[in-house]
């Protein structure tokens, strides 16, 4: 019996600013989650990951993370990754101030 | 203090164009991540989850008010105008971007600081007893032979690839305040019979996922062996610790695997070897360094004005009570600024902050700062007649909170706010721990409490020794935290036990509040502390605490 695979979505750190990016179907960084390429096919999300780990003076450190199709888009499944997609809960830094 | 010398300062600017020089390549893409990444964890940058950290050494916790305001001045301009204090006695900045780092370096190497070592598999910043130099319990000052090591380590071509990290603390005091039991190396300043001082090494201490408590390796060491000791040491370690392992490559399990004595005769035999290659420079430069730390001009003056003003001011005088220790010098006291106010984040303090800090230093502590491991700032030499100046000018800037070594005083590490490696928050329970206390105001009867919070089992915010742990751990996608008791990090060192199963994000500060408000019903008299009455009712009581309904159901 073959497992099913759990939709994924191409994370990384932005190189200049090391912030979470994501990456899109039109193959930009983006740095809302909800506007980032949902992979559902993991022959496919492999071949993605590949194509942005290429992309040496853009990122670091990317890799694909599991995520879900929302009513606006891709969301994170973890809670790891739904901070990433938000800043520190301490402060009003990061994304959580300047997405908005 | 000790000043950089041409020597100092050429390396570090040295290092600083080299760094440019390597972030330019990555920027343009001549260099790969994987190829950039041990070039800037060398200089002390690390990419975590929201951006880049950078980890500035503040060599064995000593600042003077230049560097202070440096870093206060770095903070405003490349980062978000805050830095965090850590509990190895260092600071971080949680959002420089790439292209600023090396300025940021350049920046600190203006006023004799730097970033290097601060990460990788290297001999680390040398933590020393933030009372240096000022404890009344003290043999010597032990930031010279700190700092001698960290001359002796810094850039040591035999000591850059070690099978993992390695941190040596050094105290020169009875009472250990530098955790020197949990580190690779920890040095104790002892006197022998004939009342000479040295040192008792202890070796193969670290928290981390195995804890362990360091074996002393050495009951005396003569001072002028320390630096051809501690290189054998490294040295045998450098060849037997094992690099097929991760997790096993601390010198805590080489230690262990291999046993006390094994490690005793090889250290001696490479001690035997290299002894004679140190000819006696080490020693002269071991003088010119103990020269510079001479201790300040103290003054003798009235505290007259001290007693009123405690007298006539209730906040004061509680402020007085906690926050201040004893002095060697007649009429100073050791001033612990509260880098906790009840809510904030453990250890970080605005440039505002830093600034008023070095003022301070610089107009009555005669010029020194210190920074703790449990993430608080020291002004080690104040005058008693000074601290109601002090004291007013730490409120204008919501610096005088009253809670060092209670239960507020908490130790916590960035956790997943902010650590790529973390499994859970840290930061947000030390802030509803310490504002629960608060509202309750049961602190102060409470008594000495330390309550230590790390957001993974790497250990940072040294759990295992907190009288309270907190473990914050990710159980199937959910936040939770596992709770050890009895822990204790000073010369009678204990790895705390774990209590039972853990707590979800909203279960842990009421679990904890049970924990403590039982604990006053439990301990003999108000003399009793937390960890005395854990001693001697062992862990079922305070168990049976934490988890009512199970014992509830044992019990039927």
């Amino acid at each position: 019996m073959s497992r099913t695979f759990i939709p994924k979505v191409v994370t990384a750190n932005a190189l200049l600013e090391g912030d979470a990016v994501w990456l899109t179907e039109a193959d930009t960084w983006t740095r809302d989650i909800r506007d980032a390429e949902l992979l559902t096919d993991e022959a496919h999300a492999d071949l993605r990951l590949l194509e942005a780990q290429s992309r040496k003076a853009e990122i670091a450190g990317a890799y694909l993370v599991d995520a879900k199709q929302n009513s606006d888009g891709p969301a994170p499944t973890h809670f790891r990754e739904e901070f990433r997609t938000r800043g520190p809960s301490n402060y009003p830094h990061g994304k959580q101030v300047e997405l908005s | 203090m000790y000043t950089y010398t041409d020597f100092d300062e050429a390396f570090v600017r040295e290092r600083v164009a080299q760094f440019r020089g390597q972030v330019e390549r990555r920027i343009d893409g001549s260099l790969t991540e994987d190829e950039f990444k041990p070039l800037r964890l060398m200089n002390g940058l690390y990419l975590q989850l929201h951006a880049y950290m950078l980890r500035v050494a503040v060599p064995y916790g000593t600042l003077n008010p230049t560097q202070m305001r440096k870093l206060a001045d770095i903070a405003d301009r490349w980062d978000k105008g805050y830095g965090h204090f850590t509990t190895r006695q260092n600071i971080q900045y949680n959002w420089p971007k790439l292209q600023d780092v090396p300025d940021m370096l350049e920046a600190l190497a203006d006023v004799g600081m730097h970033a290097i070592q601060t990460s990788g598999n290297t001999i680390r910043n040398v933590t020393a007893d933030h009372f240096a130099g000022a404890a009344a319990d003290e043999i010597e000052d032990p930031r010279a032979i700190a700092e001698l090591l960290r001359q002796w380590s810094t850039d040591h071509p035999e000591f850059q690839f070690l099978p993992r990290k390695f941190k040596i603390a050094v105290t020169g005091a009875a009472h250990d305040r530098a955790v020197t039991k949990a580190h690779d190396i920890g040095l104790r300043m002892v006197r022998n019979d004939a009342g000479e001082a040295g040192f008792e090494v202890i070796v193969g201490g670290g928290l981390g996922r195995t804890p362990m408590v360091g074996k002393v390796l050495r009951n005396f060491l003569p001072k002028a062996d320390l630096l051809p000791y501690c290189e054998a040491i490294v040295s045998v370690y450098n060849l037997l610790g094992r690099r097929d392992n991760k997790y096993k490559a601390r010198i805590k399990i080489t230690v262990h695997e291999n046993g006390l004595e094994k490690i005793q005769e090889l250290v001696e035999d490479r001690f035997a070897t290299i002894r004679a290659g140190f000819s006696g420079h080490d020693q002269d430069l071991l003088a010119k360094i103990e020269a510079a730390f001479a201790p300040p001009a103290f003054v003798t003056k009235s505290i007259g004005g001290y007693e009123a003003t405690r007298l006539a001011n209730p906040a004061f005088r509680s402020w007085t009570d906690t926050n201040l220790a004893e002095h060697k010098a007649n009429g100073y006291a050791i001033v612990s600024i509260s880098i906790k106010k009840h809510g904030a984040t453990p250890g970080d303090a605005t440039s505002d902050q830093m600034r008023v800090m070095a003022d301070l230093a610089e107009t009555y502590g005669h010029g020194e700062l210190r920074i703790s491991h449990e993430q608080n700032v020291i002004l080690p030499h104040v005058h008693k007649s000074d601290l109601a100046k002090v004291y007013a000018a730490l409120r204008q800037v919501d610096l005088a909170t009253a809670n060092i070594g209670l239960a507020s005083d908490i130790i916590a590490c960035p956790g997943m706010d902010y650590c790529a490696l973390a499994t859970a928050r840290s930061i947000p329970i030390a802030q509803e721990i310490a504002t629960r206390f608060d509202e309750l105001e049961i602190e102060h009867e409470i008594g000495q409490l330390k309550i230590k919070i790390s957001g993974c089992i790497n250990a940072c915010g040294h759990h295992h020794v907190g009288h309270i742990g907190i473990l914050g751990l990710d159980r199937a996608g959910v936040e939770s935290y596992q709770i050890t008791l009895g822990g204790d990090g000073t010369e009678t060192t204990t790895i705390g036990e774990r209590a039972g199963r853990g707590f979800s994000a909203d279960e842990i500060v009421p679990a904890i509040e049970r924990l403590v408000t039982g604990y006053l019903g439990l301990r003999r008299d108000a003399d009793e502390t937390f960890l005395q009455a854990y001693r001697r009712l062992g862990k079922q009581p305070f168990k049976s605490i934490l988890y009512p309904a199970q014992d509830k159901a044992n019990a039927a």
